[in-house]
């Protein structure tokens, strides 16, 4: 059970908020790029550098059996939170991309024949859509795409559609980091189910904002980062069920992954071992538990309904600013939210946001194709995390009227 | 503020809601593409040369303020020169904001408004944009689109 959601409290194990950036105090919207870390997790990776340093899985010694033991436990941790019933079902990766790429390499590159169908939506980040091009130009695959509405909600009369005999996976992103849309991703999996067709789940940004359970929402694979749920950057997980790990060939050969090596023949380690080939991140996965247990311990109820006031606030706030247009505004919404300003290039925006302390991001955010789809090149996003405040977006609508002074 | 008075200068913002020699230019001599993959702007310079000299230059597209009017300042301070001249404005452009190419002894000009962006380093390929673009048309850089990635 968590305690009441103590902002300040919060606040306090955040040491990177407490600075001033251009002689302002910070505020940190860009928290869909990548989140702050708490106190907790810097621990967690500086102790395991002072105490437990060593390799994981094959030393005798005392060390390598405390690394062992963490790194495990780690894998553990990151079951519980995301509700699999098994440890082996947890696969850690460098990140969300390469988890997506494990599955296109070693799922799905076996199952395709040419002319079978890849389907993922028009909002997707370049993670989800560049790793199913390359297997589509080595396969002779096809690549179709689930259409969004205006307000930037999925077809799913049009996904039902796109359902066909022919299609082979859909890779659809829970949380939609250019525009905020959550999907309804276990009615979609359950259409997706009906025909047999399996599902992966972008969830990098879903992670940190929603209380993911691959079991209810009986997906194929979820794959999510550490860094964009207040973990360190370069560990990422994918789950996968555990039928289909076990049918799955490795994703890269070398240490770690094999149970005995011949020249003549390798037998390969058994999931999740094989595809974690090489010496992996082992702090990198303390600190991903850690960080697991710190929003566990703060409560992902109290953090939904935080985030959910500052983005209704936001919502109803920007649209105030003269000239401000919200790009995006799906019937669900967490995290993000983005928009343009008349005339005032996101760039500008950003750069001079900047100047009074407030880090938003401007640009496309790795999802072109959605931008297309708005006929825009770039917007404005301001991303919220569990310690942001309601004086952040006054800060912010403080300084989009600077950014309306420069241009006036 | 004043910081940002420095970046945003009157002449900028000028340029930026009025962009001059913003046309196609059907009769171009030469023409080039070129791209900034980071905040996906896209500008397309077109060039009349005649007798070595670039009797007329316009272009389509551009994005930020910094990238819009550096390009149509650009187009200003170029026509009429001849080739050699605008490389050497090129040269001269590319020191002020990053100080990679060699120092040259060149007269920028109106183009000195622009050295407010060197404080600004994500920035300094939205100015240089255009003029990679230009050197592109000119035929001093690779074929194919230019990109602020490239070197």
């Amino acid at each position: 059970m968590s305690a009441a959601f103590d902002l300040e409290a919060i606040r306090r194990d955040f040491p990177a908020l407490d600075q001033q950036v251009h002689g302002r105090d910070l505020v940190y919207l860009d928290n869909a790029a990548t989140t702050q870390k708490p106190r907790a997790v810097i621990d967690a990776v500086r102790n395991f550098y002072e105490r437990d340093c060593s390799n994981v899985h094959r030393g005798v010694h005392a060390l390598s059996q405390r690394a062992t033991v963490a790194y495990e436990s780690s894998r553990t941790t990151i079951r519980k939170h995301i509700g699999a019933h098994d440890s082996r079902e947890i696969v850690f990766t460098r990140s969300t991309t390469e988890a997506i790429n494990l599955v296109a390499a070693s799922f799905l590159r076996p199952r395709l024949q040419p002319g079978d169908e890849i389907l993922i939506s028009e909002m997707e980040h370049h993670s989800n859509i560049v790793p199913w091009q390359l297997l589509r130009e080595s396969t002779g695959a096809v690549l179709r795409i689930i259409p969004i509405s205006d307000e930037g909600n999925i077809d799913l009369d049009a996904y039902q559609g796109l359902l066909g005999p022919k299609t082979r996976l859909v890779g659809i992103v829970h949380v939609s980091n250019a525009l905020g849309t959550v999907n309804p991703i276990k009615e979609m999996i359950a259409m997706a189910h009906e025909k047999d067709i399996p599902v992966l789940v972008d969830g990098a940004q879903a992670i940190s904002h929603l209380d993911v359970d691959v079991v209810d929402l009986d997906c194929d694979f979820y794959a999510f980062s550490a860094h964009k749920v207040y973990g360190p950057s370069g560990i990422g997980a994918l789950y996968g069920k555990r039928k289909h790990l076990l049918e799955m060939p490795p994703f890269q050969g070398g240490g770690d992954m094999i149970l005995s090596v011949r020249f003549e023949e390798t037998i390969f380690n058994e999931p999740p071992h094989r595809f974690e080939a090489g010496t992996p991140n082992i702090e990198g996965a303390l600190g991903m538990a850690t960080a697991l247990e710190y929003i566990d311990g703060v409560g992902l109820e109290a953090i939904r309904k935080h985030e959910e006031r500052l983005m209704k606030e936001a919502s109803l706030r920007l649209p105030e600013v003269p000239g401000l247009r919200l790009i995006g505004q799906a019937r669900q919404r967490a995290g993000a939210i983005s928009f343009v300003l008349n005339g005032i290039h996101p760039h500008d925006v950003g750069t001079i946001l900047d100047q009074e302390g407030v880090a938003v991001r401007a640009g496309h955010h790795c999802a072109q194709p959605v931008m297309q789809r708005y006929g825009l090149s770039a917007t404005v996003r301001a991303s919220f995390g569990l310690y942001n405040r309601e004086e952040d977006i006054d800060a912010l609508i403080r300084g989009l009227e600077s950014v309306r002074e420069v241009f006036a | 503020m004043s910081d940002l008075k420095q970046l945003y200068q009157e002449i900028i913002l000028d340029h930026n809601r009025n962009p001059r020699n913003c046309y196609a230019m059907p009769e171009a001599s030469c023409s080039a593409d070129g791209h900034n993959p980071l905040c996906g702007d896209t500008v397309k310079v077109y060039l009349r040369i005649e007798d070595g000299i670039v009797r007329e230059i316009s272009f389509e597209g551009a994005g930020c303020a910094i990238c819009t009017a550096s390009t149509s300042m650009m187009t200003e301070s170029v026509k009429g020169k001849t080739v050699e001249e605008v490389i050497e404005l090129f040269e001269g452009f590319h020191h002020m904001l990053t100080g990679i190419a060699e120092e040259q002894d060149v007269e920028l000009g109106k183009l000195r408004v622009f050295e407010g962006v060197r404080e600004y380093p994500v920035r300094v390929k939205c100015a240089t944009l255009a003029w990679h673009t230009l050197r592109s048309a000119l035929g001093e850089e690779a074929d194919g689109p230019v990109s602020t990635e490239d070197s």
